[in-house]
């Protein structure tokens, strides 16, 4: 599944660029799963992913928990909590 | 909802006066605005800063905060609600961030400004960062915004208008 993913603040510095088109493999189908994979896929990532638990993620500008299912997202993005306002 | 809604995401500077007029301009039923301005402080946790660099998610952003308004106005009879949220670089003394809500009486105003601001603080997708001496460091998310988004969904609370 050829996916947007896109990631902000500390994620965006740490993966190295502010998003991507990647093929994501049928085994992984939720958000947390998807921060497993990417984890595994280079040292920047496994910098951005190491603590799963404080990253935020939204499918198609919602917000979505780790479990939330990824099928048919057309845009994920992964993000630091909010410290607007 | 009746009135006027706008939500707003900018990087020049806002002028308060001119959002709060808006919202009265032309209309005798509101008898109370309430704004809130969110302004830019010289210091972080105890360090002075040079300037504040806010990162937004385009379109998200809106949306959230489009969405909170929403919320608002079924809770409290509002008459109309403005929010405007700058992004980019910002220096202390410089506004950040304001809302303001028109409703018949002071106390729906009040409310409902407060869970704007309380929910734009821990849902709006906003991030930011600091410039010191010392370089650049991402403000961390604070429990005490968090616990102030709970309180609105604490049983009770949505009745109070």
């Amino acid at each position: 599944m050829r996916t947007k993913l896109r990631y902000f603040a500390w994620v965006r510095e740490r993966v190295g660029k502010p998003e991507e088109d990647i093929d994501i493999p049928p085994g992984v189908a939720t958000v947390g799963q998807l921060m497993t994979w990417l984890a595994a896929r280079g040292e920047e990532y496994a910098h951005a992913f190491d603590n799963p638990r404080v990253i935020r993620a939204a499918i198609d500008k919602t917000h979505v928990n780790a479990q939330a299912a990824i099928k048919g997202a057309g845009e994920i993005a992964f993000f630091p909590p909010m410290t607007g306002g | 909802m009746t009135g006027k809604f706008t939500v707003r995401i900018q990087r020049e500077p806002f002028d308060v006066a001119a959002e709060t007029a808006v919202l009265t301009h032309g209309r005798t039923d509101v008898g109370a605005v309430v704004t809130f301005t969110g302004v830019c402080r010289g210091d972080e946790a105890g360090e002075p800063i040079a300037a504040l660099t806010l990162e937004h998610y385009p379109g998200m952003a809106e949306a959230e905060i489009e969405r909170h308004a929403a919320e608002a106005a079924k809770r409290w009879p509002l008459l109309g609600a403005t929010v405007v949220h700058r992004h980019g670089r910002i220096t202390p003394g410089e506004d950040i961030v304001m809302v303001a809500t028109a409703s018949s009486h002071r106390q729906a105003a009040f409310a409902a400004a407060e869970f704007l601001m309380d929910y734009l603080k821990t849902r709006a997708p906003f991030w930011k960062q600091v410039e010191t001496t010392g370089g650049k460091t991402w403000v961390e998310a604070k429990g005490a915004d968090d616990a102030a988004a709970a309180r609105w969904r604490a049983p009770g609370k949505q009745a109070a208008e």
